[in-house]
């Protein structure tokens, strides 16, 4: 009987305790949704929703985080943003599920632009990879130009697949259509790295989890250094090529879907998101961002001039807002 | 339409062809999943029998405990064992992220709660008497739990293949402490879910079925078992 009643009482008390808590919660509640909820009576027509998708750096990073409230405030629509990478996200604007894409991966865009699906192409900011490893860089790869480093790593992690690892996007990324440029740059035939042994590990998900994952593992990766500088506080990983060069020369690219292929998709928005990217203003937020947080800027926006490279665009060009 | 008939037939057609990274993957996910279903069960029935027979204060609130955590979302068990299990973490020293086995225990911590809850409701559902009577023809305590286990056994049954069907078919946990890594650590829900988001819809649909099917031959297994 003793027994019984005691845990009653504790049962009880739980209850109590979940009530207190509820209770205790909420006069909260009340006090925060009735104006917000009061505004939307204000507003007689539902804000129209946008969708983008763009590939995992630039979300990772949290620059999509800091534009899209500037955005939605400056066009007043509702910005709804997909995370994936180049291929994904290509494949996301060639099925019609959103209506413009940020990509980063010429091998993939050509073909995208070739078919006709991806118009209007602008770019708006780059930056540069770079390899990140372990601090006791096991492979030797330090200040080593890109393919150099690469094949340092393959002729490692081969040998030695406890100590020299490599992690890589594998996810049909921009990235990982730039590491797949490097292993042919260092001359692999990449379908052999992939082969090659569990030095070399394919993870099929975002720069953000891939640094993570690469991190766990002690081992190499390719990364766009924005990236790499907004994740830098929390990884034990660091910097080892990072030299900028034509062969690790990124830049973002922001393409509406044709109508001809695709006939739901929003063009005129499209349009509208493209101009806003590289309007003088944004472009300049654009280099802005990350000096607060990371003590210095994350991308390089195409304005600034910079990118100076055979892959870049023709800048007064670029600069012409689409029509 | 015709894309997805089209992904269907490719679909039907890696599976009859027995592609190599259809059949890798399905018995990895197999592996994994069976394993963790082994040894959650070879943890739950001891402890189950155990809550049940013994009386304690505080036994109704456990039991409640134990069924809240039913249905713990996939993806808190991956932030636990990523916080425990990383190389900050307090266990980091055994370097387990990213590897099948941490995938085991994952799923492990994920599916014993309603192996636990379930066993124990299995046990209440027999007569009181089986354990006297057992004990009354000179059964040790152990003989007659056995007893008890043994007339349990049907529903002991569905406990466990319910575990193994969350356990196979979650995909939260397997990608944030798996990783997702391909030929180890990829299995039939992740690469669904990537090979969705890169396009290629015919190796998830056959994936996607083969998940089906397994879940089919595994209730087909246990209806024959509950007839016999």
């Amino acid at each position: 009987m003793k027994k019984k009643a005691i845990s009653t009482a504790v049962f009880a008390l739980s209850i109590i305790m979940v009530l207190a808590l509820i209770i205790g919660c909420a006069p909260t509640q009340p006090a925060t949704t009735t104006p917000s909820s009061d505004s939307s009576y204000s507003i007689a027509i539902p804000k129209a929703r946008f969708k983008i998708a763009t590939t995992t750096s630039l979300y990772d990073t949290g620059l999509w985080y800091y534009l899209e409230p500037m955005f939605e405030k400056a066009k007043n629509v509702e910005l709804d943003i997909v995370y994936a990478g180049t291929g994904a996200a290509i494949n996301q604007g060639k099925n019609g599920n959103v209506d413009a894409v940020v990509v980063h991966d010429p091998d993939q865009e050509k073909p995208f632009v070739a078919d006709g699906y991806g118009i209007n192409k602008r770019s708006f900011a780059y930056n540069f990879f770079m390899i990140a490893g372990p601090a006791s860089d096991p492979a030797g790869i330090k200040g080593l130009d890109p393919a150099a480093a690469f094949k340092k790593i393959a002729e490692g992690g081969m040998k030695d697949p406890n100590n020299i690892k490599f992690v890589s996007r594998g996810d049909g990324s921009g990235t990982h259509g730039a590491e797949k440029r490097l292993w042919a740059d260092a001359g692999y035939i990449y379908t052999d790295i992939e082969k090659s042994g569990t030095w070399y590990a394919e993870v099929g998900q975002g720069m953000g989890p891939t640094l993570t994952m690469a991190n766990e593992r002690n081992a190499y990766v390719l990364c766009d250094g924005s990236t790499y500088t907004s994740y830098k506080g929390k990884l034990a990983l660091v910097s080892l090529v990072d030299k900028p060069s034509a062969s690790t020369l990124n830049i973002y690219n922001v393409y509406a879907i044709s109508t001809e292929k695709v006939k739901t998709a929003n063009v005129k928005m499209a349009n509208e998101f493209i101009n806003w990217l590289i309007s003088a203003d944004v472009q300049k937020i654009i280099g802005l961002y990350g000096v607060k947080e990371f003590g210095g800027p994350l991308f390089n926006p195409i304005i600034d001039g910079g990118c100076t490279y055979p892959a870049c665009p023709d800048l007064t060009e670029n600069m012409k807002p689409v029509q | 339409m015709e894309e997805l008939v089209q992904g269907f037939i490719k679909a039907f057609k890696l599976i009859i062809s027995l592609d190599p990274q259809v059949v890798d993957i399905t018995w990895r996910t197999l592996a994994i999943a069976l394993s963790s279903c082994f040894i959650a069960t070879m943890i739950c029935l001891p402890l189950g029998s155990l809550i049940h027979f013994k009386r304690f204060p505080g036994k109704r609130v456990l039991i409640n405990i134990i069924q809240t955590f039913y249905s713990i979302p996939t993806v808190v068990v991956g932030l636990l064992i990523f916080v425990l299990f990383s190389r900050m973490g307090p266990l980091g020293v055994f370097n387990l992220m990213y590897t099948p086995t941490i995938m085991v225990i994952g799923q492990v911590v994920l599916i014993s709660p309603i192996v636990l809850g379930l066993v124990i409701s299995a046990l209440s559902g027999v007569d009181k008497g089986v354990f006297e009577t057992a004990a009354s023809l000179g059964a040790s305590r152990f003989q007659a739990t056995l007893q008890v286990i043994t007339e349990a056994r049907y529903a002991i049954y569905s406990a466990v293949t319910m575990g193994f069907g969350r356990a196979i078919s979650e995909v939260g946990l397997a990608l944030m402490v798996g990783g997702n890594i391909r030929d180890y650590t990829r299995v039939i829900t992740t690469a669904i879910s990537l090979e969705t988001s890169r396009g290629d819809v015919e190796l998830s649909i056959a994936l996607g079925t083969i998940l089906i099917i397994l879940a089919l031959v595994v209730n087909i297994i246990l209806n024959r078992l509950q007839q016999k």
